[in-house]
């Protein structure tokens, strides 16, 4: 079970709280439990990565254990402390502005 | 319910406002999607309960919601447990996919240079005559998509993008979106769309084949005045029972039309400045067409620091301003392109949002003005529905 914590405008259009748990089945990566949460919350999909290309949209960022792993490659696994639950997986919106 | 429904778009969430027919006691509802930028709500004309709503942050992109129940409750279409369910037993949830057809190619960018056609955003959803599914959106980078399942999924009329003038299209100041769409009620096939800043075009069958329809517009801040393409067309508005008049109402001129847009000629006539963004038409006088002048590209602001609807009772070229309950002195708000609606009561209700979050009616056709809420954010978009 991984823990999620999604940015304010996530949580309320998903209409969950501030965390969300999600099963991931093999080999736990960005790429995988990105695919998994929308497959839960289909209302996701688009809003975190593009609905074609599924690339990061430009303004979110993802960190993992205190880093900030946006730029890895989706396919890179997550850290052990991810994928016990021990932390949560991050899903940011970037501070843009003043 | 008998009365008024006015659907508010803002920067920051939207608001439902209101009314018995008398229009004097308001109730405002809101904000829904709160946080997020409405730009633009509108309810179909086959049922008024249903309502689209285009939601969007720059952070997390586009939502589609979806109203059937005059505004109080709010889904993405498809959304139900039942319809997440697709082929293969996994979850759809594709309200939001605005995908191009094909290869997208590109369009002129603000340095000449061609660049790719990126989806950013649904500016204006205009739901179908006689179908509550049946739903268009105008979207930035400039393309038309259509929904037939009640805005569960889209689907690219891509003919108008791919047009021969395609690659000469650039954006406005604000984008290069596609913000007004307007459907001949006689022929439905035949329909009418804007892009800032490509210009009007129309198609005659049902968006198989778009038209520019640009004759007559002069536009001097482009390489060549009078070009097919490449004018930063803000708004084009059209009463129902004359499909053939349109009026529009272009960066700077404002221009009518009564060949279908095959040509058009110039009615700016005594207005103090001819730029501005919302133009529309009374609900019961064809001939009857208001403006809000804003003084420059530059400022984008109302000139003197008054507050002035313009009204024509003839078409254009001669306009009376309509100033009674409107500020006078020391109002920089600015009116944006798709936040002026009409009810269809007799007298005709005008209705108008502003910058600074003020939302402004009128009972008696312009004559007098009241606001009916002064601070909501930033308005987008304003969209009355009269309801029977």
């Amino acid at each position: 079970m991984i823990r999620i914590v999604l940015p304010h405008h996530l949580r309320t259009l998903a209409k969950v709280g501030a965390e969300v748990q999600i099963d991931v089945n093999g080999s736990a990566t960005v790429q995988s439990l990105l695919d998994a949460l929308e497959n839960k919350y289909p209302v996701l999909r688009g809003t975190i990565r593009d609905h074609g290309t599924l690339k990061r949209r430009p303004l979110v960022r993802f960190f993992a254990c205190g880093e900030d792993i946006s730029h890895e490659s989706p396919d890179t696994p997550l850290p052990d402390l991810i994928v016990k639950g021990s932390e949560p997986f991050f899903v940011l919106g970037a501070i843009a502005g003043g | 319910m008998s009365g008024i429904r006015v659907l508010v778009g803002t920067r920051k969430g939207a608001f439902i406002l209101t009314s018995d027919v008398k229009r004097k006691d308001w109730k405002v509802d809101g904000p829904h999607f709160a946080g997020w930028e409405i730009y633009h709500m509108k309810g179909s004309p086959v049922d008024l309960n249903r309502i689209y709503s285009s939601q969007t942050s720059g952070w997390f992109g586009q939502i589609i919601q979806r109203s059937d129940d005059g505004g109080k409750t709010w889904n993405t279409p498809g959304s139900s447990p039942e319809e997440l369910q697709g082929e293969g037993g996994m979850p759809k949830g594709e309200s939001n996919k605005f995908v191009y057809h094909g290869v997208p190619g590109t369009h002129q960018w603000y340095d000449g240079t061609q660049h790719p056609w990126e989806f950013k955003r649904v500016w204006h959803l205009e739901p179908a005559l006689d179908d509550v599914d049946h739903v268009y959106a105008g979207v930035e980078d400039a393309a038309l998509f259509e929904s037939k399942d009640g805005g569960k999924t889209w689907n690219e009329l891509s003919a108008l993008r791919k047009h021969d003038t395609g690659p000469r299209w650039q954006p406005g100041a604000g984008g290069m979106c596609l913000h007004t769409i307007l459907i001949d009620p006689k022929n439905q096939k035949r329909m009418f769309v804007a892009i800032s800043a490509a210009g009007a075009f129309r198609t005659d069958d049902g968006g198989k084949t778009w038209k520019p329809i640009n004759k007559g517009l002069h536009s001097q801040y482009i390489p060549d005045p009078t070009a097919e393409v490449g004018h930063c067309v803000h708004r084009i508005a059209m009463h129902p029972s004359r499909p053939n008049t349109l009026f529009m109402q272009k960066h700077w001129d404002v221009m009518r039309s009564d060949d279908g847009g095959d040509s058009w000629k110039e009615v700016s006539g005594n207005l103090p400045t001819d730029f501005g963004f919302p133009i529309d038409v009374h609900a019961h006088e064809p001939e009857t067409i208001y403006v809000v002048p804003i003084k420059s590209d530059s400022e984008h602001y109302p000139l003197d620091g008054k507050l002035r609807v313009y009204r024509s009772r003839t078409g254009g070229n001669k306009w009376e301003e309509l100033t009674k309950g409107l500020p006078q002195r020391d109002c920089y708000v600015n009116v944006l392109r798709d936040a002026m609606s009409v009810d269809s009561v007799d007298p005709c209700g005008i209705y108008f949002g502003t910058t600074g979050g003020q939302v402004y009616a009128s009972t008696d056709s312009g004559d007098s003005w009241f606001p009916i809420v002064r601070d909501l954010p930033a308005v987008l978009s304003v969209e009355a529905q009269t309801l029977k």
